[in-house]
Parts: structure tokens; C-alpha cells; sequence
């Protein structure tokens, strides 16, 4: 299908729901204190999104438009539920470390975003490669903050020991700070940084000027 | 053109029509609860099996944690722990019952088989008790080493499930364990934490009058009747102090534990 593959392509490392947009920050601060959670919750996103993009750009000639948001909500809330309630049934050990973060999936900007401003007016197969597009994009972000706040914060990766830790008589001191969500902030800014040197024309301009107080002060 | 079809007929309006709009929020809604109500009936054996699993778990590890528990167990053989069944109203043994078939929830649900609490009584907000209640015993010979009881009761937003273990003289504790409960994480879910059930054993239940004493405050806990409670989890605390003033009283096990307390040989 000629023009499908870029609605795939984009959202993952340029258009990203994270890094462009700031979207879906409280999940990805929340789940990504080990990598285990953060790919499950990837997963779960990511099953969620296309799922809800399908639905809704399939009946999307027909959404009254005074109830459009309840009716994308209302499609958005069923499958979250069957979603958590999959998690407990087939993964109960990591839905409870998720807790609560699966049904915030609800109320995530991403889900309803994408729906509100692609599946709602785009074919089937476009809002299909959309969603996914902008889950793996979502998921490629929570993978690499997980997978470092995880690595030095306790020294191992899923489980696996991978740097020798020093009360174990290694050489690796672990940075507490990884599990605290400031880190997760803090390596998500760094994210950003790299994302706007490759691509400059994200850089936003600058809303006022700092003054320069030294010369203020003296006029 | 007249379109015979109700249905297309209906799918041709234009979208703001009120008929339209409401019929479609009609279906939607009908389709969405279809389709949870299938999945939460399809996937519930599968999350009861785990639930299941948790609370075995939570009685092995709570004898486990108890102080030499581990060796009277192994000394004595897992056998030794047997569950009665208790008629809750006098306190005495159930006769001709299976304990190991008893299910506990469904009979608290069943009117042949539960009471309607009076609401002065219910101060744990459970509502319909079960008529007959499992204990669980470690004995070391004849004598008495452990009592386990089941509880419920209303916490902040959920029912908290949990056992309370006691000594044979029927006022001290030996653990309490929350094995299944809906509290907000981080919050009234730390009901679970090895930390805060490590504050249980040694706290008494009643003074010497008998009266029910033991609670969870908030903030620091003072003598041998008052437990910490959890920061910002006052309710759920509350829950945890009704539950155990419910249970102990005479709704629950109270009439049982006067027997042990009397010195009643309770085989």
C-alpha cells in the first residue's frame, strides 16, 4: 500500500509520543523502574492503541460528533479493563507490580490523542500502521530508560547480575537515584537532547528573553 | 430514495441526528459490556487460581516467619495443622462437616448458611457473617501450640482478607497477615509489608478485664495493646482495628476464645 509505511516509521524515534509530544509521562516515569515492567506495560500500551485506533477508524463515518469523546473513551476503557484483567490472569506476579498503572492506560493523552487526531478521520489500515507506530515508539523509550535505570540502579538486567555489585565483593556501587522517578525525568531530558540534535527543527523557540539582571540592575 | 433496510436506513442519518446519536451510544455501550462481561467471565478461573496460590502462600510464609515455627513443624510433621470447623455462635466445634471442603465466601453469601449482622454488631462493615468459621491448630502432643483465625473486614476501599495467628493463651499475637486486599498501592497496601506485620507478634488482644483493647493507631504505637499505623493509610488501619474487634467479639470468635481462656480441652 503506496504512503502506509511512514505513519509506522515516524512516530518511532522522530515524531515520538514521548520525546515530541510529552505524552504519556506519568506511566513512563512510573513503570520503569526494571525493564520487565517497562516491556509489559510497552505491551500492554502498545495492544491497547491499536486496538482502540482500529476500532474507532472503522466506525469512525458513523461517531455522532456530540458524543465522539464518550463514545472513544467508552471503546478506550473496555479494552484497558480486558487488558488488566488478561495481566492478572496469564502475568499476576508483574500486574501487581504494575498496580494500578495498566488502568491509568485510560486516561494516558497518547490513546485518546491518537485516536482524537488520526483514527478518527483516517482509514483503517493508515490509523492500524499509526498506532503501532506510535506504541513501538512509546515502548523503544520506556525499553531504554527501564533497561538503564534498572542496570544502574541495581546492578543486573531482568533478573541476570551484569555488573558485579560491591557488597558482593564486585566493584559496582548502585545509584539509589535510578529507582527514584527524578532519574527517570532526568534521562528522558537526555532523550530529548539527543532527539533535537539529530533533528534541529524540534528545537522550540524561545517564548521571552532573559534579561541580563547585571545590566538591568545598573541602568 | 427510500431505503427499505431499518438498519441501513438507520446508518444513512447524518450523524447529529438526536435518534442516531442516541442509538449509537446505545450500541456502543451494549458491544463494550459484551465484550468486558466475556473476558471477566472467561479469565476469572485463571485469576482465582492465583489468588488461591497468594493465600497458601501467605499462610506458609506467616508460619514460617513465626519464631520457631519452622522447627516445631518439621518436628511434628505438617499433619499437625488441622482445621475445624467453629459454629461462630457457641463457640463449639461443627460436627459432621468437611472443614477441607468448607468454603467460607460462598457460605457468608448463602442465607441457609449465613446471618444478617445487626448493624450496631457489624463494625467491620461485612454485613452477612458465615454461621460456621475455619480454625487452624498446631498442636505439639495434645497441647495447643498455635491457633490461626480468618478474618474480614472493610478497609479503605476494599475487604481485607487476613489471618491472625494466636498463642494457646488465646490473648497474645503471633502474626497478622493481609493475603488479599484492594487498597491503594503504595498507600493502604503496605498493610502487606514484612515491615509493618513484624509489629504484630507480641501485641495482646484484651486487657485483663477481657475487653478488646488491641488496635491500630496513628503514629507511634504505645504499649502492649497498640500497633503503628501506616502514614497517610489512616482508614485503612481503621479497617484492620474494626476487623479484629469484630472478630474477637462476640459475632465472631469471641464465645470460642472464652472456651480456650476457660481452660476448655478443645480437641
Amino acid at each position: 500500500m503506496k504512503g502506509g509505511l511512514e505513519h509506522l516509521t515516524a512516530p518511532l524515534v522522530r515524531g515520538n509520543p514521548i520525546t515530541l509530544h510529552i505524552l504519556g509521562i506519568c506511566s513512563a516515569l512510573a513503570v520503569t523502574t526494571s525493564l520487565q515492567t517497562a516491556l509489559t506495560m510497552s505491551g500492554a500500551l502498545t495492544v491497547v492503541l491499536v486496538l482502540s485506533s482500529v476500532a474507532i477508524s472503522s466506525i469512525r463515518r458513523h461517531i455522532p460528533t456530540a458524543i465522539r469523546l464518550i463514545v472513544q473513551i467508552t471503546i478506550i476503557a473496555s479494552l484497558v479493563i480486558v487488558m488488566d484483567m488478561i495481566l492478572k490472569a496469564f502475568f499476576f506476579e508483574i500486574s501487581k507490580t504494575l498496580s494500578i498503572f495498566v488502568g491509568l492506560i485510560v486516561t494516558n493523552c497518547m490513546v485518546l490523542g491518537r485516536a482524537e487526531a488520526f483514527a478518527r478521520q483516517q482509514p483503517v489500515w493508515p490509523s492500524f500502521l499509526d498506532a503501532l507506530g506510535n506504541g513501538l515508539g512509546y515502548s523503544l523509550i520506556l525499553v531504554i530508560v527501564g533497561s538503564i535505570r534498572e542496570l544502574f540502579g541495581t546492578g543486573g538486567l531482568m533478573g541476570y547480575d551484569v555488573l558485579p555489585l560491591a557488597e558482593d565483593g564486585g566493584w559496582f556501587q548502585p545509584l539509589r537515584l535510578m529507582l527514584l522517578a527524578p532519574s527517570a525525568f532526568f534521562i528522558m531530558g537526555f532523550l530529548v537532547w539527543l532527539i533535537r540534535i539529530w533533528h534541529p527543527e524540534q528545537i522550540e523557540t524561545a517564548e521571552f528573553q532573559l534579561q541580563d539582571t547585571d545590566r538591568v540592575g545598573r541602568s | 430514495m427510500a431505503e427499505r433496510n431499518p438498519i441501513k436506513r438507520f446508518f444513512a442519518l447524518p450523524n447529529d441526528h438526536l435518534g442516531k446519536t442516541l442509538g449509537f451510544a446505545f450500541m456502543v455501550a451494549l458491544v463494550a459490556s459484551v465484550f468486558v462481561s466475556v473476558a471477566s467471565v472467561l479469565l476469572k478461573p485463571h485469576y482465582q487460581a492465583h489468588l488461591e496460590a497468594e493465600r497458601q502462600a501467605r499462610m506458609a510464609e506467616m508460619m514460617s516467619l513465626l519464631p520457631g515455627m519452622a522447627d516445631l513443624l518439621a518436628e511434628a510433621g505438617v499433619e499437625s495443622l488441622v482445621v475445624r470447623l467453629l459454629d461462630l455462635s457457641t463457640g463449639q466445634f461443627a460436627e459432621g462437616v468437611d472443614a477441607a471442603g468448607y468454603d467460607q465466601r460462598a457460605a457468608a453469601r448463602d442465607p441457609a448458611t449465613s446471618m444478617v449482622l445487626p448493624p450496631v454488631a457489624d463494625v467491620a462493615g461485612i454485613k452477612q457473617r458465615a454461621n460456621l468459621a475455619p480454625v487452624y491448630m498446631l498442636r505439639r502432643g495434645r497441647a495447643l501450640e498455635l491457633l490461626v483465625l480468618p478474618v474480614r473486614g472493610v478497609g479503605y476501599q476494599s475487604m481485607l482478607y487476613a489471618y491472625l495467628a494466636l498463642k494457646p493463651d488465646g490473648n497474645t499475637i503471633a502474626g497478622l497477615t493481609v493475603y488479599e486486599h484492594g487498597e491503594t498501592p503504595g498507600i493502604g497496601a503496605r498493610v502487606e509489608d514484612p515491615a509493618w506485620r513484624a509489629l504484630w507478634p507480641g501485641k495482646e488482644l484484651t486487657d485483663d478485664s477481657g475487653e478488646i483493647l488491641i488496635e491500630v493507631v496513628r503514629g507511634k504505637a504505645v504499649g502492649p495493646h497498640q500497633v503503628d499505623g501506616i502514614s497517610g493509610a489512616t482508614r485503612t488501619g481503621n479497617g484492620v482495628s474494626t476487623m479484629l474487634r469484630f472478630w474477637l467479639g462476640e459475632y465472631g470468635f469471641g464465645p470460642f476464645l472464652a472456651r480456650l481462656k476457660a481452660g476448655e480441652d478443645l480437641q
